[in-house]
């Protein structure tokens, strides 16, 4: 069961001329989220829902540490809405020509029919494409974009849309609530376990646009699933915009397996806010990879809300030049006996910047929980720089929680080394880097690991032959 | 065409900073040469400059292999030219598997394209290890990260049974071993030169000259040859010290 799939930065870049039915328009206010609300014919409850996200985003700011500006997003002067109008199709060849062949460009199909239970193909503002197999749909389990999912299968979408990330939790979650559009909305029943991964993967294709797909996940008792994201976009001259909401209920006992491969082109600020509330027993996994993007601002957390909940982030984030990875994990025990483990590798090149920031909390009336982080960078350039900002609140002496860091350069005894028994120096930087994020690669399903390995390799190709002398570490 | 390596009036370093000062010497196919001289002569800089270690540059003379100019090479050319360097500390690689970088380094001997054939080198590396007494675990295990003195040589002793080089150069691989571990060491070396390997051992042991049997001696110091001779140099060593020469 191989799959080819290709990670590399340049295999995304690629545009067809595409005319839209559905355009809401340069920039952002009521008409824009009156104009969505009305082409999706939603609920009354949720245009409310839309227009208290707008006026939260409206007055809100971003926090002091944020390595932007409100200003800097400039939604004038983006889409925040483009559609053809069709509803998603179940088969490929009904799939509009353009859209099509992008999808068949990136290898959607061919990886569908190997290797996955279900795929969702998101292109710009809506869903082109959504299948799921016929056997999971027979056990109930529900994987359809999120206005189908409000619109037909309210009782279960309501009440819990909306409550892991509310509206007002940071500006990029009220702007996703305003104009949100797209993005899968997954129920698995009790006891279902779900063994092919489900996947969903989000195009962007036009310029000067705002992606806002929003994904609402249950788990029910006892069930399982792994849901696999994959993103990117062609390069443009202007930014484009990426901001998702992901909620999560894992219920008691439930496992999620969640991956993210983010290989957007480094044009698109990438501001996503993802969560996961585990209830009783539940295992909530994050698996982070950011390749791609000009900025991105992203930091998976786990509320470990019933006891014996176990959460985990898993992070690994390269930044080359002109790139910054701002990412981490979140860890909030709010139950006794919860663990949580988080492990972040990042690697910068050239001036990249990444950032590392952790929040693990405890509060005063939980016990007997334990937590562990881990993050460890390379510096491979002069300019390159990695932050490290942990942040750990722990209301009580009965838990436990361990946080290490280590930041290394690649030194020239090390590439020495290796060149002298033979290894060119591009190969050489490749050994090194690959099994520095060879325990956290292994997580991944194998072909994903393998390819993404490879991309890594590339990634590096274009970061050897430089001096690497006196990089910077700002702890 | 002349087999072996030749150094000619080799100097390394430049300005107030001279680690080596016009060194020639000559070691053919199939001979085993010591270098010997006090700590700080100057000896493991040599061998540095002559594998191209960037810190290490030859600012003037001319090395050649087998009549190729090595000093025209980058590191990993003048290794696939079948020049080997075994370090006295060798740096710990965290993350890369010793197998998996020497499947590597054939790999990069190969022709562009030509794959390598992995089983048969899996199967050659096992053997080598049995040959050294060392355990199948060895192979997955990262390069010289958290191991003795004694496994790292044994690890540097592997690699040269995989990498087949034409000529080696060893920096005191006889330090921080027991009697047992340089008579594998020397027993390996033997064999190697029988075979027809050249090879250039530093060391400032003087033990180390009558456990090796070289065919020639060298003695190295403050950067400067002071003279070369047979097995009698050993002798005149022991009694003189280096002090005496």
């Amino acid at each position: 069961m191989a799959v080819d799939i290709d990670f590399s930065s340049s295999s995304g870049d690629f545009s067809y001329a595409t005319t839209y039915a559905h355009d809401a328009g340069c920039g952002l206010g009521e008409e824009t989220v009156r104009y969505i609300s009305k082409l999706k014919e939603e609920p009354e409850w949720l245009l409310q829902f839309r227009l208290r996200a707008l006026k939260v985003f409206e007055r809100m700011d971003l926090p002091k540490w944020a390595p932007l500006k409100k200003a800097q997003l400039d939604i004038s002067k983006l889409h925040c809405y483009l559609s053809q109008g069709e509803r998603p199709k179940t088969d490929w060849e009904d799939v509009p020509q353009e859209v099509k062949q992008t999808f068949d460009r990136l290898g959607i199909p061919e990886k569908e029919r190997k290797f996955f239970a279900g795929v969702e193909a998101q292109f710009d503002s809506e869903m082109a494409y959504a299948n799921l197999q016929e056997s999971l749909r027979a056990q109930g389990v529900i994987f359809v974009n999120s206005t189908e999912g409000l619109l037909h299968y309210e009782k279960c979408f309501r009440p819990f849309f909306g409550t892991v990330i509310p509206v007002g939790d940071n500006l990029f979650s009220a702007l996703n609530g305003a104009v949100f559009s797209g993005g899968s909305f997954i129920y698995v029943p009790e006891g279902v376990k779900v063994k092919q991964p489900l996947q969903a993967y989000f195009r962007i294709n036009a310029e000067r646009f705002g992606q806002f797909e929003r994904t609402l996940i249950i788990i029910d008792k006892d069930a399982e699933v792994t849901y696999l994201e994959g993103c990117t976009a062609p390069k443009f001259d202007s930014d484009t915009l990426h901001a998702a909401v992901v909620e999560i209920v894992a219920l008691p006992g439930a496992k999620m397996r969640y991956i993210t491969v983010q290989n957007w082109s480094n044009n698109v600020y990438n501001l996503v806010t993802k969560r996961a509330i585990a209830h009783e027993n539940a295992e909530m996994r994050w698996i982070d990879c950011n390749i791609g993007s000009k900025l991105t601002m992203k930091y998976p957390a786990v509320i470990l809300e019933g006891e014996g909940a176990s959460g985990s982030v898993l992070s690994i984030s390269v930044a080359r030049d002109g790139q910054r990875q701002d990412t981490g994990a979140r860890m909030i025990h709010r139950a006794s006996n919860t663990r949580s483990r988080i492990v972040a590798k990042s690697l910068s090149i050239g001036d990249g910047d990444s950032t590392y920031r952790g929040t693990i909390s405890m509060g005063r009336d939980v016990e007997n929980c334990r937590s562990y982080s881990r993050c460890d960078a390379i510096l491979m350039d002069d300019k390159s720089i990695s932050r490290t900002f942990p942040h750990i609140d722990c209301r009580n002496d009965r838990c436990i929680v361990e946080h290490e860091a280590a930041v290394s350069k690649i030194s020239s005894e090390q590439l020495f080394y290796l060149r002298q028994r033979g290894i060119g120096e591009s190969q050489a930087l490749s050994l090194i880097v690959n099994g520095f994020f060879d325990e956290l690669i292994r997580e991944f399903p194998m072909e994903y690991g393998v390819e993404l390995k490879r991309l890594i390799e590339m990634e590096m190709d274009a970061g050897a032959g430089r001096k690497r002398e006196g990089a910077r570490n700002v702890c | 065409m002349f087999h072996g390596l030749l150094l000619q009036d080799i100097s390394v370093g430049s300005g107030e900073k001279f680690f080596v000062r016009g060194v020639s010497l000559v070691v053919p196919a199939g001979e085993l040469h010591i270098l010997v001289g006090p700590n700080g002569a100057g000896k493991s800089s040599l061998l540095k400059a002559l594998a191209g270690h960037p810190d290490y540059a030859v600012s003037a003379g001319e090395f050649f292999l087998d009549g190729e100019n090595l000093l025209e090479m980058t590191p990993e050319e003048r290794s696939r030219c079948g020049l080997f360097l075994a370090f006295q500390s060798p740096v710990p690689l965290p993350g890369v598997a010793l197998g998996r970088m020497l499947q590597v380094a054939r790999q990069e001997r190969q022709p562009k394209g030509a794959p390598i054939d992995v089983r048969a080198f899996y199967g050659e590396l096992c053997n080598a290890m049995e040959s050294l007494g060392m355990e199948r675990s060895w192979a997955t295990r990262f390069v010289n990260d958290g191991i003795s003195g004694g496994e790292s040589k044994r690890c540097e002793l592997l690699q040269i049974l995989l990498l087949h080089p034409k000529y080696l150069l060893l920096d005191e691989l006889d330090s921080g071993l027991d009697m047992d571990a340089v008579n594998l060491v020397a027993e390996t070396l033997e064999k190697l030169r029988r075979a027809g390997t050249g090879i250039l051992c530093v060391t400032h042991r003087q033990s180390l000259l009558q456990t090796l049997n070289p065919d020639r001696i060298h003695i190295l110091r403050e950067g400067r040859l002071l003279c070369s001779g047979g097995m009698e140099l050993a002798e005149e060593l022991h009694v003189r010290g280096f002090q005496g020469f």
